[in-house]
């Protein structure tokens, strides 16, 4: 609060205050602002994104054929445990909080965080976990081969990989409570006058809602690990029967995080699109009151959803009958937030630059993640389906197709914002096209290998399954190189190209829009007046 | 496999048939053929699900893909400005809800058809094992049978020495013989982590927790050999313990189980025997080959920084009871498992004054099957 408040009556001014600030390497390791931070949120997820594809790669290079080709299974294991926690603590959860560093100040007419420091702090808190997850691969015994899901007994077999990976699992929980605390406060106690609730740009209401999730989340599962931890090393037996504890409760804990975690990744996604979409179809957000309840409701529910994942690990059938239909129920506002797009798109005056182009495949392919989520809602189908390739082939879908594309959306759709440049629009449309086509031959088939009863998480499978496998691999390899040419393009449009507009995008609102491109070192001076 | 599948897979067999295995290949895009009465509902109940999403599918992106056809700006159309309509907002509430409730009353049914093992002509207890099955009849005709099924594929076939098998990777040594249309309740347990039960075509998948007993059910409708796999990650060697249940009729079954009677009663060891060195370092061999060479390597080498070297190990060459005591509890927090469930008396010694005597260990002791049922104690 103290830094908003210096900067809105004006005490420091701003010619002035650039001159106290270090250059170089000092500028990024000390820095308080707001833009810098978010740029190194994204720069460190694109990085932690790159590690995690190399190691997918890894796992589809061996599944290529059916044999161990180029990996033991021990590696394997680790590969894909590895593969999950990078995935979605280091590349999409950090890439969301970079959008909501830059933007929410931008959105509300702030001229920074609430808490610039704490927000320094839950920036610097990544490295270090991103180094302990990624480093553990060389220690002895390797990283953890227990799967993102840390499952005990197992989990308490491994090595020393496995409390490197805990402890980074600590580390990115603490950043994260600090990122959601300033999130909250910066937007309940930082809007411009005259912005109620109920006018909040979309992002900011996402990702208001998310932050507590997070707050409500990250601490169970931080004591769930810690619960590991413990009967590793400490003699406890929370998950061992045999000194009178239970393996599956762990499983409940984990998912008790693990769901909401899942629209932790997803809402703050849905925000984006629910700007990027109004843009490019000049027309304002169909059901803007209908979109923040279902907002609501989706966080509400996903906490009582949880042992959806859990249907075979023998539960009473009441509970199977509470979970499905609890499960299902989500649907339903999901399914609102689809109509809602679809209705702001409907007789409006669409044009299809590169953000458009990936909020439409984020409409298409996450409604298809959606459906076969539907499926597996179902206890007595999802008994076929748990664990196979078909559940690896629907959370893609959704956190691919769904939370990246989004986060590639809004890349393209900040960068003239962020850079004062235009990207170059031809090569935009080929990352998507390249990407949107690689990523469905990626995962599409791994649908049919999942019905057909390939299980997850083996480094070899039966024969009858290759031919699917080797056209997933072919698509993942294509998905993955398809992200040089993002990277091309972003560094690119930071060294140059045409100059871009205060408001680059003709149907785009917001307070964002009002500030130059670039936007000045502290955003708002002076808090905008809405009418 | 369908007809074109079939020619397909001709076709790929000719031009890579130096992968005999490939001859296999197929582009399956649905459930295995299900072989009992629950499995065949489920998938009916898939194929349903699978007609409404197409038809939300069709709906919504219908719309979606005519509205980015004709409401383009190039094509010169303006913008509406609407942006609100309670009635739609509504309807499109409460529609999917009815289409959830539609959908989700036959398969309640299902699931309480799934959970209901009461009254089972034959109880099976299954065992989840670092990376085995152990199945013991526990209950019915064949009461008493008990054994431990391993995969069957050689090592060579899985590092590409050899072509690989038309079953490759799910085969084993025994199968799961039951009987056709009769009520199988299998019990799931596990020694170690939690491993998973899965036989698709059974449409049976159940958790085996370690210090828990959970239970599920099949009738199989034909007989046939049916094939799955482990569907928990449980470790190293996940992708290499599968499943094989092989169904038979009344008559072939009751066969079975009296051949199986007398194969247990010539097995058994005496137990009053006194065995010789050279005799139990053989029989050691081939527990050791049966059920340790996984993680401590035929060199005895193990993998380092994963599973310790018994050659030259501290605890091989040391006293010889706590190795004993080592074999039999396991080692908790570890990989090591307690073997004490699982082998005879006969069986650890041997493997004991194996592991004692093999590549560079040199004690020259040995372990008699007296000295292990003692240690049980």
């Amino acid at each position: 609060m103290e830094a908003a408040n210096v900067h809105v009556h004006g005490a420091h001014d701003a010619a002035h205050g650039h001159g106290h600030h270090p250059t170089g390497l000092m500028r990024w390791v000390t820095t308080t602002n707001h833009k810098d931070i978010g740029t190194m949120y994204l720069w460190f997820s694109f990085a932690m994104f790159m590690v995690g594809g190399a190691m997918a790669l890894i796992i589809r290079a061996e599944l290529f054929q059916p044999g161990l080709q180029y990996v033991s299974p021990e590696f394997f294991n680790q590969m894909i445990t590895l593969h999950g926690l990078i995935m979605v603590f280091g590349a999409i959860m950090p890439a969301f909080v970079g959008f909501a560093n830059w933007m929410i100040p931008m959105m509300i007419g702030a001229p920074d965080m609430a808490f610039a420091r704490m927000n320094n702090w839950s920036f610097w808190l990544l490295p270090p976990a991103g180094i302990l997850l990624t480093a553990s691969m060389f220690v002895t015994g390797g990283a953890a081969g227990t799967g993102w899901t840390l499952y005990p007994p197992l989990s308490v077999q491994m090595g020393m990989g496995m409390d490197m990976a805990i402890f980074a699992v600590h580390i990115l929980g603490m950043s994260s409570i600090m990122g959601s605390i300033n999130i909250i406060t910066t937007i309940l106690n930082m809007r411009a006058p005259g912005m109620t609730l109920m006018r909040l740009p979309m992002f900011c209401w996402t990702w208001l809602v998310t932050a507590y999730l997070l707050i409500a989340v990250m601490p169970v599962l931080a004591g769930a690990v810690t619960m590991i931890l413990t009967d590793r090393h400490f003699g406890t037996s929370f998950f061992n029967a045999a000194g009178g504890g239970d393996p599956v409760m762990f499983q409940h804990i984990f998912w008790f995080f693990g769901h909401p975690e899942v629209y932790i990744i997803a809402l703050p996604a849905f925000g984006v699109i629910s700007h990027v979409i109004p843009a490019f179809a000049r027309k304002p957000i169909f059901g803007y009151t209908s979109m923040v309840y279902a907002i609501a409701s989706i966080a509400l529910i996903s906490f009582i959803v949880w042992a959806h994942h859990m249907y075979v690990v023998g539960m009473p059938v009441a509970g199977q009958l509470y979970f499905m239909y609890a499960t299902m129920l989500i649907a339903v506002p999901t399914g609102v937030k689809v109509f809602n797009w679809v209705a702001t798109m409907w007789r409006g005056s669409m044009t299809f630059e590169t953000p458009m182009l990936f909020a439409i495949g984020f409409l298409f392919l996450f409604t298809i993640g959606g459906f076969t989520g539907l499926v597996l809602s179902m206890t007595s189908v999802d008994v076929q389906l748990q664990d196979t390739y078909y559940v690896v082939a629907h959370f893609h879908y959704v956190m691919v197709a769904g939370a990246l594309y989004s986060a590639f959306a809004g890349v393209y759709y900040w960068l003239p914002k962020w850079t004062g440049h235009m990207y170059d629009e031809t090569l935009g449309k080929w990352h998507f096209w390249l990407s949107f086509i690689s990523f469905n031959a990626a995962f599409f088939p791994q649908h049919f290998l999942g019905l057909a009863g390939m299980p997850r998480r083996i480094p070899d499978y039966a024969l009858q399954f290759t031919d699917f496998n080797q056209v997933s691999t072919y698509g993942a390899f294509v998905f993955g190189l398809s992200q040089l040419l993002f990277l091309y393009v972003v560094l690119k449009t930071i060294r140059g190209g045409e100059k871009a507009a205060d408001k680059p995008w003709e149907g785009a609102t917001g307070l964002e829009w009002t500030l130059p491109s670039p936007p000045p070192h502290h955003s708002f001076e002076e808090p905008p007046i809405l009418k | 496999m369908t007809s074109k599948a079939s020619s397909m897979a001709g076709l790929a067999g000719l031009g890579l048939s130096l992968y005999s295995g490939l001859s296999q290949a197929a582009w399956e895009l649905t459930f295995q053929k299900p072989a009992t009465r629950l499995g065949q509902e489920i998938f009916s109940l898939h194929d349903w699900m699978m007609v409404i999403i197409t038809i939300i599918f069709v709906g919504v992106f219908g719309v979606m893909f005519y509205s980015v056809y004709a409401h383009r700006k190039s094509r010169g159309h303006k913008a509406a400005q609407f942006h609100e309509n309670t009635l739609v907002e509504i309807v499109w509430t409460v529609v999917p809800l009815v289409i959830l409730i539609l959908m989700v009353i036959p398969v309640t049914g299902t699931v309480l058809a799934m959970r209901d093992t009461s009254n089972p002509d034959l109880t099976i207890k299954t065992t989840g094992y670092q990376w085995k099955w152990g199945y013991d009849y526990i209950k019915g005709e064949g009461e008493g049978i008990r054994f431990i099924a391993t995969l069957a594929t050689p090592p060579e076939q899985i590092n590409g020495k050899a072509p690989k098998g038309e079953h490759y990777l799910l085969e084993t040594d025994r199968h799961l013989v039951v009987p056709v249309g009769k009520k199988i309740r299998l019990l799931t347990t596990a020694n170690d982590v939690i491993h998973a039960w899965w036989v698709p075509a059974l449409a049976v998948k159940q958790d085996a927790i370690p210090g828990f007993v959970r239970d599920t059910w099949f009738k199989v409708e034909q007989e046939g050999i049916y094939r799955g796999q482990c569907a928990e990650l449980c470790g190293k060697d996940h992708g290499y313990m599968p499943i094989v249940v092989e169904a038979v009729s009344a008559e072939k079954y009751s066969k079975w189980v009296e051949e199986q009677k007398k194969l247990m009663a010539a097995a058994a060891d005496d137990p009053n025997k006194t065995w010789t060195l050279d005799e139990l370092k053989s029989r050691g061999e081939k527990v050791y080959a049966a059920n340790c060479v996984a993680c401590h390597q035929a060199t005895g080498k193990g993998v380092p920084g994963t599973f310790p070297a018994l050659d030259g190990s501290k605890v091989v060459m040391g006293p010889k009871d706590v190795q004993i005591g080592t074999v039999l509890n396991g080692r908790p927090g570890t990989a090591m498992a307690a073997f004490g469930k699982q082998l005879s008396d006969v069986e650890i010694a041997a493997v004991v004054t194996y592991t004692r005597n093999a590549w560079g260990n040199k004690a020259a002791d040995m372990a008699q099957p007296g000295e292990i049922k003692a240690a049980r104690k």
